[in-house]
C-alpha cells in the first residue's frame, strides 16, 4: 500500500509541475497582452490612427506606418499566395516520390528556417540591386513574399491533404482529366483552408522587421508613398524606431506603446480569425 | 449458355502487375463477355481488386506500379502509348467499395461527369440526370430533393447514386469493386437487382468476397488466389462442378 | 479507342506550370546560398579566414586598423541561444506533456490556439517588452544599471522558441502508439510513470527535432536580440553583460555601411555564417524527424 501512495504523490507532484509550466506560459502571454493593452490604449485616438507623426515624431499619429504595412503585405500576398498554392498543388497532386520531390520538400523545410535577416540580405542583392527596384515597397514586399513562401506552401498542402482521395478517384473514374479533377473536385474543398493558412503566414510577414530594414522601410516620410517604387513607413519598423532610435525615447514611450498595440491587434486579429476559421473548417470536415 | 453467343469485350493476356518489387498479379488471362456479368472472387489479398483496377488504369495513380502483359478492350490494348486514359475511364466506369459521392447536391453529382465532358445544355443535363437516376433505380426516391447534399442519402442510396453517376457518362463497361461491402443487406439486394438489369446494356465486372453474391449475379466467375487465376468458367460450372480442387475448397468454405 | 485528345497538351502545360512553382523553392534556397557566397567572397581578399573566425575584435570603422573578428559575436549568439534553450526546453516539454497527457481534451482544444497566439506576436513587440518590462525587472533583481543584456535576450528568445518546441513535442507525444501506454498502464504503472518512462523516451526523437528547430529560430532571430541585449561589441563573459549577436550586428551596421566595401562584404559573410549554422541545425532536425517518421511507418 505504501508504494501505491508514493506513486500517487509522485504523480501528483509531476502533474503539478506540468501544470505550472502551462501556467507560466499563459502568464507570460497574459503579461505581454496586458502590458501593451493597458499602456497602449491611452495613446489610441482617431488622430493617432489617421494622422502622420508631427514634431519630430513626438506627437501625431502612425497612419503612414499602417498604410505602408498594408501596402507591403499586399505585395507579399501577390507573390506568396499564388506561388505557395501552386507549389502545394504540385507537391500534393502531381509529384511522385522521386529524389527531386524529396529535394523540393527539403528545400521548403529549410527555407522556413532561414533567418529573416538573411532574407533581408538576399532582398538587398536580388531586388534592390540586381533587379534595380531600389529600396522600395516592391523590394520589401517581394523579400517578405519569399520569406512567407514556405509557410504558404506548407499551409496549402495541409489543406489539400484534408480532401479525401475518394473524391479524386471518383472524378478520375468518370473520365475527368487530372486538371479537371483538381479544379472541380479538389480545389473547391481546399481553397478555404488554403486561404486561412496563408493568412496566418501573411500576418507573420506583416509583423516582420528584419527583412524590410534595408529593402525599403524608412525612418520617417513626410508624405505617403505614391508608387510601389517609393520607400515606406511600416508599423514594426516604426515601433523599433520609437523604442530604440528616437532622440527622446522616454518622452515618446506612450506612442511606442500605442504603435505596439496597433501592430499586435492587427497581427493577432488576422491570426485569430484564421485560427478560428481553420478550427471550424476542420470540425466541419470531420 | 455458350461463350460463342456473345462477343468478348475485355480480354486480358498474361497480365502481370507489380507494386514496386511486389508482384500482385501473375499471368492472369480472363475474358469478359459483352453484356454479361463477370465476377472475380477469391480470399482477401488475392489481387482481385488490383485486377479490376487495371481495367480502367486506376492503378496509374499509385506511385511505383507497373503492368506487363495485355489488356484488350474491343481488341485495343489499353496500355498502348497512344491511348487516352481519360477517354478510357469515361468508357469504363467504376463503382468503388465505399460509396464516394462528392460533397455536392445529388443533381450535381450526376451532372459532374457530363459537365467535365463538356455538356452545357441545361435541358440535356436534366434529361440525362433523370435517365441515369432511373437507370440506377433511385429516381423515385430522390426526384423531389435533387438539390440536397448527396451525403444526406443512406449508404445504399449513396452507392446507387455512384452507379447513376457512372451511367450518366454512357460507359460501355462498368466495374464494381466490392460494391456491397459497406452497405446493409437490404441495400445490397437492391444493388444486386440493379446489376442484373444493367447487364442488358453494359459489360459488367464485379469483384466480391461474397460467393453467394457471385453466384446470384454473375454469368462467369474467375477464382483468384495469391495473384494467380485458379479457374475461370461459367458461374454455374464453377459453383456446381469446379475443375480445380482449390476452387472447390474455397466455394465450399474450407478456407478464405 | 479514340486517340489522345488535344487536352493532353493542355494537361502537360498545366503540370509544367505547377512544377515550376514547386521547383522555385529549391531555386530560392540555392539562390540565397549562392548570393551570400558571391557577396561574401570579396571580403576575404582583405580579411584572413583565421582572423574572421578567431579574432574577438570587430571594429571595421577603426581609423587605425580595421578589424574583422567574428568570434565575440558567434559566442554571443551561442550564449544567448543556449540560455534560451535552458529555459525553453524544460518548460516547452512540460507544456507539451501537459497538453497531451494531463489536460482534458476540451481544455486542450482551447489552450492550443492560445499557445499559437504566442507564436503570432511579432518579434519587434517581444523586443519592446524586453526593453520596457524585463529590462527594468532584471536591473532591479540583480542590482545592475540596466537590464539590456544576454539574460534578457535569452528569456525573450525562450518565449519565442516555446511555441515551436511545444507544438512539435506534443505532436511526437501524440504519435506514440496508444498500445505502448496501454501496456504500461496495464502493468500497474501510474500515468506519470507511463509518461516519463514510456511516452517521453518513445517520442524522444520528435522532441529532439523540436528543440533543434527552436534552436534554429533562436540563432536566427534578429529584432528581439537587437533591442534587448545591449549590443556591446566585447567578448561576452556572463549573462548579465551586454552582448551583440551576429544578427544584431548585421541589422545595426548594414544600414550605415557604404556599398561594395570590405565592411559591406563582411556583413554578408556574417549572413553566410548564420545561414550555414541554421541550415545545419535544421538539417539535423530534419534527419531526426525523418528517422522517427520512418520508424512510425
Amino acid at each position: 500500500m505504501k508504494r501505491v501512495t508514493r506513486k500517487k504523490i509522485v504523480q501528483a507532484l509531476g502533474f503539478l509541475a506540468l501544470r505550472a509550466a502551462m501556467g507560466l506560459v499563459l502568464a507570460v502571454l497574459f503579461l505581454f497582452l496586458y502590458d501593451i493593452g493597458s499602456k497602449g490604449a491611452g495613446s489610441i485616438s482617431w488622430e493617432f490612427l489617421s494622422k502622420a507623426p508631427r514634431k519630430g515624431m513626438t506627437a501625431g499619429g502612425i497612419f503612414p506606418a499602417i498604410f505602408g504595412t498594408f501596402l507591403v503585405t499586399v505585395i507579399t500576398a501577390f507573390l506568396a499566395v499564388p506561388l505557395g498554392m501552386s507549389a502545394a498543388i504540385y507537391l500534393n497532386e502531381y509529384a511522385k516520390q522521386t529524389r527531386l520531390t524529396r529535394l523540393i520538400r527539403l528545400s521548403i523545410r529549410n527555407l522556413s528556417g532561414v533567418p529573416s535577416i538573411v532574407y533581408g540580405l538576399f532582398g538587398v542583392i536580388l531586388f534592390v540591386n540586381i533587379m534595380s527596384f531600389g529600396t522600395s515597397i516592391l523590394s520589401a514586399g517581394l523579400t517578405l513574399g519569399l520569406m512567407t513562401l514556405p509557410w504558404t506552401i506548407t499551409a496549402s498542402e495541409e489543406a489539400l491533404k484534408t480532401v479525401p482521395n475518394a473524391y479524386r478517384e471518383g472524378a478520375l473514374a468518370l473520365g475527368a482529366t487530372k486538371w479537371q479533377m483538381i479544379r472541380t473536385n479538389v480545389l473547391p474543398y481546399s481553397v478555404p483552408g488554403m486561404l486561412t493558412g496563408t493568412v496566418l503566414g501573411l500576418a507573420r510577414a506583416a509583423g516582420e522587421t528584419a527583412p524590410i530594414l534595408f529593402t525599403g522601410a524608412a525612418f520617417f516620410l513626410p508624405f505617403l508613398p505614391r508608387s510601389l517604387g517609393d520607400q515606406f513607413m511600416a508599423l514594426p519598423y516604426h515601433l523599433y524606431i520609437m523604442a530604440t532610435q528616437h532622440h527622446a525615447i522616454l518622452q515618446v514611450r506612450p506612442l511606442a506603446y500605442g504603435t505596439a498595440l496597433v501592430l499586435i491587434v492587427l497581427v493577432l486579429g488576422l491570426n485569430m480569425t484564421a485560427v478560428i476559421v481553420r478550427y471550424r473548417l476542420r470540425r466541419k470536415q470531420r | 449458355m455458350n461463350s460463342a453467343e456473345t462477343a468478348i469485350k475485355i480480354r486480358t493476356r498474361d497480365l502481370d502487375f507489380y507494386y514496386g518489387a511486389a508482384r500482385a498479379l501473375k499471368k492472369v488471362s480472363v475474358d469478359c463477355h459483352d453484356r454479361k456479368v463477370t465476377a472475380i472472387i477469391g480470399p482477401s489479398g488475392c489481387g482481385k481488386s488490383t485486377f479490376i483496377r487495371t481495367l480502367n488504369r486506376m492503378n496509374d495513380v499509385i506511385a511505383g506500379t507497373r503492368v506487363d502483359g495485355e489488356i484488350l478492350i474491343d481488341g485495343q490494348n489499353i496500355n498502348a502509348p497512344e491511348v487516352d486514359v481519360v477517354e478510357l475511364r469515361r468508357r469504363v466506369g467504376m463503382v468503388f467499395q465505399k460509396p464516394n459521392p462528392f460533397p455536392k447536391s445529388i443533381y450535381d453529382n450526376i451532372a459532374y461527369g457530363l459537365r467535365i465532358n463538356g455538356m452545357r445544355d441545361r435541358r440535356k443535363l436534366e434529361e440525362t440526370v433523370e435517365k441515369s437516376l432511373r437507370g440506377a433505380a433511385l429516381w423515385d426516391e430522390v426526384k423531389d430533393r435533387l438539390d440536397e447534399n448527396a451525403f444526406a442519402l443512406s449508404g445504399g442510396q449513396q452507392q446507387r447514386l455512384c452507379i447513376a453517376r457512372s451511367l450518366a457518362v454512357e460507359p460501355e463497361v462498368i466495374l464494381f469493386d466490392e460494391p456491397c461491402s459497406a452497405i446493409d443487406p437490404i441495400a445490397t439486394a437492391k444493388v444486386e437487382d440493379l446489376i442484373e438489369r444493367l447487364k442488358s446494356t453494359y459489360t459488367v465486372v464485379i469483384v466480391t468476397h461474397n460467393m453467394q453474391q457471385a453466384a446470384r449475379v454473375s454469368d462467369y466467375t474467375a477464382f483468384m488466389m495469391l495473384g494467380e487465376l485458379v479457374e475461370f468458367d461459367q458461374t454455374e460450372k464453377i459453383f456446381t462442378n469446379p475443375a480445380n480442387k482449390l476452387t472447390e475448397d474455397y466455394i465450399t468454405g474450407r478456407f478464405g | 479507342m479514340r486517340k489522345k485528345r488535344r487536352s493532353g497538351l493542355k494537361e502537360s502545360a498545366i503540370k509544367a506550370f505547377f512544377f515550376t512553382s514547386g521547383i522555385l523553392a529549391v531555386l530560392v534556397l540555392l539562390g540565397i546560398f549562392l548570393t551570400l557566397v558571391a557577396t561574401s567572397f570579396p571580403a576575404f581578399r582583405e580579411i584572413k579566414l583565421g582572423e574572421f573566425f578567431l579574432n574577438t575584435r570587430w571594429d571595421p570603422t577603426s581609423p587605425e586598423k580595421a578589424e574583422y573578428g567574428l568570434l565575440s559575436m558567434i559566442m554571443s549568439t551561442l550564449m544567448v541561444t543556449a540560455g534560451a534553450l535552458v529555459l525553453a526546453v524544460p518548460i516547452g516539454i512540460g507544456v507539451a506533456a501537459y497538453l497531451s497527457d494531463v489536460a482534458h481534451w476540451r481544455v486542450r482544444e482551447i489552450l492550443k490556439p492560445v499557445v499559437e497566439i504566442l507564436a503570432g506576436i511579432p518579434s519587434v513587440v517581444v523586443g519592446f517588452i524586453g526593453i520596457v518590462l524585463f529590462g527594468p525587472a532584471i536591473a532591479k533583481v540583480f542590482h545592475i544599471g540596466n537590464g539590456l543584456n544576454a539574460l534578457n535576450g535569452s528569456i525573450l528568445l525562450a518565449i519565442m522558441a516555446l511555441p515551436t518546441i511545444i507544438s512539435i513535442s506534443e505532436d511526437s507525444l501524440n504519435a506514440v502508439p496508444r498500445a505502448y501506454s496501454e501496456a504500461s498502464l496495464a502493468l500497474g504503472a501510474s500515468r506519470w510513470q507511463t509518461l516519463v518512462r514510456v511516452k517521453l523516451p518513445a517520442g524522444l526523437s520528435g522532441i529532439i527535432a523540436a528543440v533543434m528547430l527552436g534552436m534554429g529560430r533562436a540563432i536566427g532571430e534578429t529584432m528581439t536580440v537587437l533591442m534587448a541585449t545591449g549590443n556591446a561589441r566585447s567578448f561576452p563573459h556572463g549573462f548579465l553583460e551586454a552582448v551583440r549577436t551576429m544578427t544584431a550586428n548585421i541589422a545595426i551596421e548594414l544600414g550605415e555601411v557604404p556599398y561594395y566595401t570590405t565592411h559591406y562584404y563582411a556583413l554578408f559573410a556574417i549572413g553566410l555564417v548564420l545561414f550555414v549554422m541554421t541550415f545545419a541545425v535544421n538539417l539535423i532536425a530534419d534527419v531526426v524527424l525523418n528517422k522517427y517518421q520512418e520508424r512510425e511507418q
